[in-house]
């Protein structure tokens, strides 16, 4: 029973059978519309977007393609490279040299603070973290269109995923900080357990601000190509390679900026990170209310930001 | 038709988890009795919208910069964007164990027609309904050429959302169907050491080694070499039979004569034809000009 159709079917029409001369549709009972039908056996709209609970349900199904992604990401990196994974140590190192050189040594930022080569690494090394969480969240799904046009799986695994390459990849500087710390006389102290909060929640609101990103990143990719700039101008504003209270100290700003350099999230926790591993950079110089600042900024990023790119779920790797 | 089903099996409205079991069920409560449907397309119509057109010849930049303005600005009709209208008004039930055939001339729709049922494309009017979450056979997109075929095994069948235990499971099955091994370890090496034949027939393992509800193969069988294809028409084979419904775009007809019992022509988006693989066939050949 086919039949050759010169102009489309009318919406109406029953869909047609294939099951052969069985069943010509005249004997049939009236035919039931195809949204009936669909509801009689319960069958849904495909690619409708979850609800929230649903959609972290799944996401919880994918947490071992988030993981195994991340690390498959993390290791096709350098394997290129003649000495492989060597550079995951190497980068990091050759970054902070590069940033020694200039602010240590030529502009001689480091009049004024104590230990400034553990100073400047943990800065540059914590700030790192969260630049290329942001730079990889933005290209999370613009970047991965293959990948989201084929298969169906909880979108917020792609930026989820490329900050936890991210957070891997700090693991591997850590690893180097400690080296230096070491060298640079910094004794180990019990105080270095305080790094593992510290990073949980930048972790957070790394992830937070990706799929944020990831989000706008998706409608117009070419914010990818702004945010270099955007972030370098962060990152100077950040204290990486000044110490945000000797300036503060000295000069008399107004009381807003002052406010904003401190609760400024990068600075927050690269100054955690500081305090907790450079037994110089004592509890004074850590801005009041840091934790608080530290835990509020993981949460209205972590939770906001997921909830944000949810809403746009179904929108991704599409037209 | 299809009414006649409720009346007779008083179970229909229950719970998803015995569709499996209806199709012989339903045959024995009502002789000439269809099995559940699996995918519906009610009058479908999918449009592409392609930025970046605009004839000023401008940068994409600037042009989605002005796009945010515009859009910000009053919200109309958006300027610089083409509309390419792939898929018009196309209605059909699949049911389950069918193997559906989709042909058609080049930019015929047939692709976008699988994306949407997929629910990777938004269906601009009408409706698509879909029992499960129908997945297209492409798992190309998250296989990684600097991995290993061993670790790609892993990776493919985690993005496709099998469990570590399910993957372990049939791991030799994947590798020993790809045929990847027969020429030497090549699972220990590289993806990107592969010829693009043994590639390609890794992925089609990978891909098809999940269970899929309704599975969507595009052009699938047109990589491998010629016992590859074989094994893959009998690896769509069963799928099908433990599955529910098997789509598959070709251009290849004898591919499609070998696996499919129905085809669906489309032709400028539009549903041309829809019947038996022998009628649809002679037709869309005539159409092309003798055989292709």
């Amino acid at each position: 029973m086919s039949q050759l159709l010169d102009k489309p079917p009318t919406a109406t029409a029953a869909p047609s059978g294939l099951s052969g001369p069985a069943d010509p549709p005249s004997d049939a009972a009236p035919a039931l519309s195809p949204a009936d039908l669909a509801a009689r056996h319960g069958l849904t709209v495909s690619g409708a977007r979850p609800s929230l609970p649903a959609y972290v349900r799944q996401l919880w199904h994918r947490r071992h393609f988030i993981t195994a992604f991340a690390t498959a990401k993390l290791t096709a990196q350098y394997s290129q490279a003649k000495l492989g994974q060597l550079w995951q140590i190497m980068t990091p190192l050759l970054n902070a040299a590069v940033y020694y050189f200039i602010f240590g040594v030529l502009m001689n930022t480091r009049h004024g603070v104590p230990d400034y080569v553990p100073f400047l690494v943990t800065g540059v090394f914590v700030f790192t973290f969260t630049q290329q969480s942001v730079m990889a969240g933005t290209r999370a799904i613009s970047g991965s269109l293959g990948l989201v046009r084929a298969l169906h799986f909880p979108r917020a695994s792609l930026p989820l995923s490329y900050c936890l390459q991210q957070l891997q990849q700090l693991l591997f500087s850590l690893c180097a900080l400690v080296a230096i710390l070491l060298a640079f006389g910094v004794p180990p102290a019990p105080s270095w357990l305080l790094a593992i909060p510290a990073l949980a929640l930048q972790f957070t609101f790394n992830a937070g601000l990706a799929l944020v990103m990831a989000r706008l990143g998706a409608k117009t990719p070419d914010i990818a190509q702004l945010m270099p700039f955007v972030l370098r101008t962060w990152m100077y504003a950040s204290g990486v390679m000044w110490s945000i209270d000797t300036v503060l100290k000295d000069r008399h700003l107004p009381h807003a900026v002052t406010v904003l350099l401190e609760a400024n999230p990068a600075a927050v926790y690269i100054d955690l990170m500081r305090f907790a591993l450079i037994d110089s950079f004592h509890a004074g110089r850590l801005p009041d209310h840091v934790w608080a600042w530290a835990v509020g900024w993981a949460l209205l990023a972590g939770v906001g930001g997921f909830i944000y790119f949810w809403k746009a779920e179904e929108t991704y790797g599409r037209g | 038709m299809a009414d006649t089903l409720t009346k007779t099996t008083p179970e229909a409205p229950g719970p998803r988890a015995t569709t499996a079991a209806r199709p012989t069920e339903d045959r024995t409560a009502a002789a000439p009795e269809q099995p559940a449907p699996t995918v519906i397309a009610d009058a479908v119509d999918v449009v592409y919208r392609v930025h970046g057109t605009a004839a000023s010849g401008r940068g994409a930049a600037t042009a989605a910069l002005g796009r945010i303005v515009r859009r910000r600005g009053r919200g109309g009709e958006e300027r610089g964007v083409r509309t390419v209208h792939a898929v018009r008004n196309v209605s059909f039930t699949a049911r389950r164990g069918e193997a559906i055939g989709l042909i058609g001339t080049n930019g015929s729709g047939k692709s976008t027609l699988l994306k949407a049922v997929a629910g990777l494309l938004p269906v601009e009017r009408g409706h698509l309904y879909t029992d499960g979450q129908p997945s297209l056979l492409g798992v190309n997109a998250a296989l990684m050429n600097d991995l290993t075929g061993e670790r790609n095994v892993h990776l493919g069948g985690l993005a496709m959302g099998m469990s570590r235990a399910q993957i372990r499971e049939r791991y030799q099955q994947i590798v020993d169907f790809s045929g990847v091994d027969d020429k030497g370890d090549f699972i220990s090496l590289p993806m990107r050491t592969y010829s693009s034949g043994m590639a390609a027939r890794l992925r089609f393992s990978i891909g098809s080694a999940k269970d899929h509800d309704v599975l969507l193969i595009d052009e699938a069988l047109a990589t491998g070499d010629r016992s590859f294809q074989k094994r893959s028409e009998s690896r769509i084979r069963e799928l099908r039979e433990r599955a529910g419904t098997v789509f598959l775009v070709s251009h290849n007809n004898k591919s499609i004569r070998d696996t499919c019992d129905r085809v669906l022509w489309l032709e400028h988006g539009e549903l041309r034809m829809d019947g038996p693989t022998a009628e649809v066939m002679r037709e869309y050949e005539r159409f092309t000009g003798g055989k292709a």
